[in-house]
């Protein structure tokens, strides 16, 4: 156990990190929170105290009860975009590899996608909507999916060169088959890798989105939320908008950690490149 | 090489249309209805559908697109709801302080990336190169506002050897535009500079690994000639690639950071449309900076041919 930590450093720390801050998500209530919508105006922008261990923010609400629900929010949205965005650009990206007459379209259409930068796409789609947490999973899964499709498209494309993929087909395997067997495993340790990357990469959307009055509705607290609130204040109190970015960062490194060291392990001829 | 070009050129024509197709559909689908808007709470319901043909708001999808897309081309992008001005005026007032920021960001951070990557690839193992690695770890996970509150926190309220927030035109002067744009700069170069200096490692160390990089060091070339002449140069394609991709990064961030540094830009253009609703300004810059993005990553393409002539062909 510890001799395969060493190995591999990166997957050790940023798991660990990982695996308790998502215990905290989920133990929320257990840990010394109160509710974190409870206003209390004469408890108004107090410091860090015994009482309130982050202190409070110009409503009276526990800034550290507020953070610690705050990580619900951004653990779901960067899970369930992982999720969905590899799920999806996997799907689109095999397809796009093995139907000649669908790959120009489909990537022709992927590459308009990704001519929008990520951020204003996600903004533009979440204009047109009510600010919900499931509404940012689907705006943030939409503009990652294309890079996906195209990371997917492009090792099939490399596989089915392959000469073990060559005497499959030779041999008469069906695609669909084909497909299960010997292009499928084959996408998991890119797609692993990938997904890990764009679930920090949703994280951060997220609170960007919520920071600039486009994302999660200012009932549920999360990260960005608290951020935005702060905002006004940051100058006189900065310990309101401290906390969440630190919280924020922390999970951020942890998954970017966790991505390395997997790139890492699961590709050893990638290893050192990157 | 013209071909080359004029083939790149070309091929940018489907991803353009794309993304007109992509913006217009955004006014397309907004909620509400525009003609409602102008004929106000009085009118009857016959007002309103009056209003809607003589705006054309009835015709067919692809008739409204092509209309859309041939005022697109004439430089008409519509008029704000919010502010009745043209949204290509709106975006002309704000145009230097993003250029500004985006601009100085690229050159300060290819300017310290590349040297770092290189530097890292030819200690590769030393803790130069270790510090290098942290670096852009950190600089990935540390989202831009957070580094700007950081800094901000810093280097304006604690040492106040800078201006916490605001923006100064470069006409009154280039000191005092600098004295602003610094903090922002850095803060937005964060992860810009820690994605080329990764590539550019990466790069590197593959080069280095050559034989004609043994062979120029064998007949007793310096370290540094070796590194910057002929490694660099045979590096140089995945790093102007990035930097090109990276420019995504810049337009989001930009975003961010003029809300936190209160820069008077697009961005802060775009962010209070949204907080308005304001479709017409949302759809006018999301098209300025994807057209931006996508000529941006031409001139990447185009660049790819004076770098390495195999790609002429």
């Amino acid at each position: 156990m510890m001799r395969w930590a060493r190995r591999h450093p990166g997957i050790a720390a940023g798991g660990t990190l990982l695996v308790v801050i998502v215990l905290a998500a989920v133990l929320a209530p257990l840990l010394f929170t109160v509710d974190p919508t409870a206003l209390a105006p004469a408890r108004r922008t107090r410091p860090p105290s015994a009482d309130h261990w982050f202190g409070t923010d110009m409503l009276g609400r526990d800034i550290y009860s507020r953070v610690v629900y705050g990580a619900r929010v951004s653990l779901i949205v960067g899970f369930a975009v992982a999720l969905l965005a590899s799920g999806i650009g996997l799907g689109i990206g095999v397809l796009a590899g093995f139907v000649r007459v669908l790959d120009n379209v489909v990537m022709r259409a992927m590459d308009g996608l990704m001519a929008v930068p990520p951020i204003l796409l996600a903004v533009a789609l979440m204009a047109l909507t009510r600010g919900s947490v499931q509404n940012v999973i689907v705006a943030i899964t939409i503009a990652e999916v294309p890079r996906v499709s195209r990371l997917v498209r492009g090792v099939v494309l490399g596989l089915r060169e392959l000469p073990y993929v060559e005497a499959a087909i030779a041999a008469g395997t069906r695609t669909p088959l084909l497909v299960w067997r010997h292009i499928l495993p084959n996408t998991l340790a890119p797609l692993i890798v990938q997904a890990s990357y764009i679930c920090a990469s949703a994280m951060i959307v997220e609170a960007i989105l919520s920071f600039i009055g486009a994302g999660t509705p200012p009932t549920v607290p999360s990260w960005g939320n608290i951020m935005a609130e702060g905002r006004a204040l940051w100058q006189v109190k900065p310990f309101i908008v401290f906390f969440p970015a630190a919280a924020l960062s922390v999970t951020v490194l942890a998954v970017n950690l966790l991505g390395d060291g997997l790139r890492d392990a699961l590709d050893p001829r990638m290893t050192k490149r990157y | 090489m013209w071909r080359y070009a004029g083939r790149r050129v070309l091929a940018t024509v489907p991803v353009m249309g794309f993304v007109a197709l992509f913006v217009f559909s955004l006014l397309y689908f907004a909620p509400g209805d525009p003609a409602a808007i102008i004929a106000g709470d009085q009118a009857s319901a016959d007002d309103i559908a009056r209003i809607r043909v003589s705006l054309g708001l009835d015709r067919p999808f692809l008739i409204r697109f092509g209309e859309w897309l041939w005022h697109v081309l004439n430089g008409d992008l519509g008029t704000s709801i919010f502010s009745n001005l043209p949204v290509v005026h709106l975006i002309g007032q704000r145009v230097e302080p993003t250029l500004s920021l985006m601009l100085l960001t690229l050159l300060l951070s290819v300017g310290v990336a590349v040297p770092l990557g290189v530097l890292a690839a030819a200690r590769a193992g030393s803790w130069i190169d270790r510090l290098v690695m942290l670096f852009a770890v950190l600089g990935f996970s540390v989202p831009v506002f957070v580094v700007g509150y950081v800094l901000a926190y810093v280097f304006a309220l604690q040492l106040e050897w800078l201006p916490v927030q605001g923006y100064t035109p470069i006409a009154r002067g280039v000191l005092p535009w600098l004295r602003n744009l610094v903090l922002p700069v850095v803060s937005l170069g964060a992860i810009y500079i820690a994605l080329i200096a990764r590539i550019t490692r990466a790069a590197m160390l593959e080069v280095l690994g050559q034989d004609y990089i043994r062979t120029a060091r064998a007949k007793g070339l310096g370290l540094a000639p070796i590194l910057f002449v002929h490694a660099l140069k045979n590096a140089s394609v995945p790093i102007v690639t990035v930097i090109g991709l990276g420019v995504a990064l810049l337009i989001g961030g930009a975003v961010v950071t003029e809300s936190v540094f209160a820069i008077p830009g697009i961005g802060r253009l775009v962010v209070d449309a949204i907080l308005r609703r304001d479709y017409p300004v949302i759809q006018g810059v999301t098209l300025l900076f994807s057209v931006v993005y996508v000529l941006v990553n031409l001139l990447v393409d185009l660049t790819y041919s004076l770098l390495d002539p195999r790609i002429r062909q």
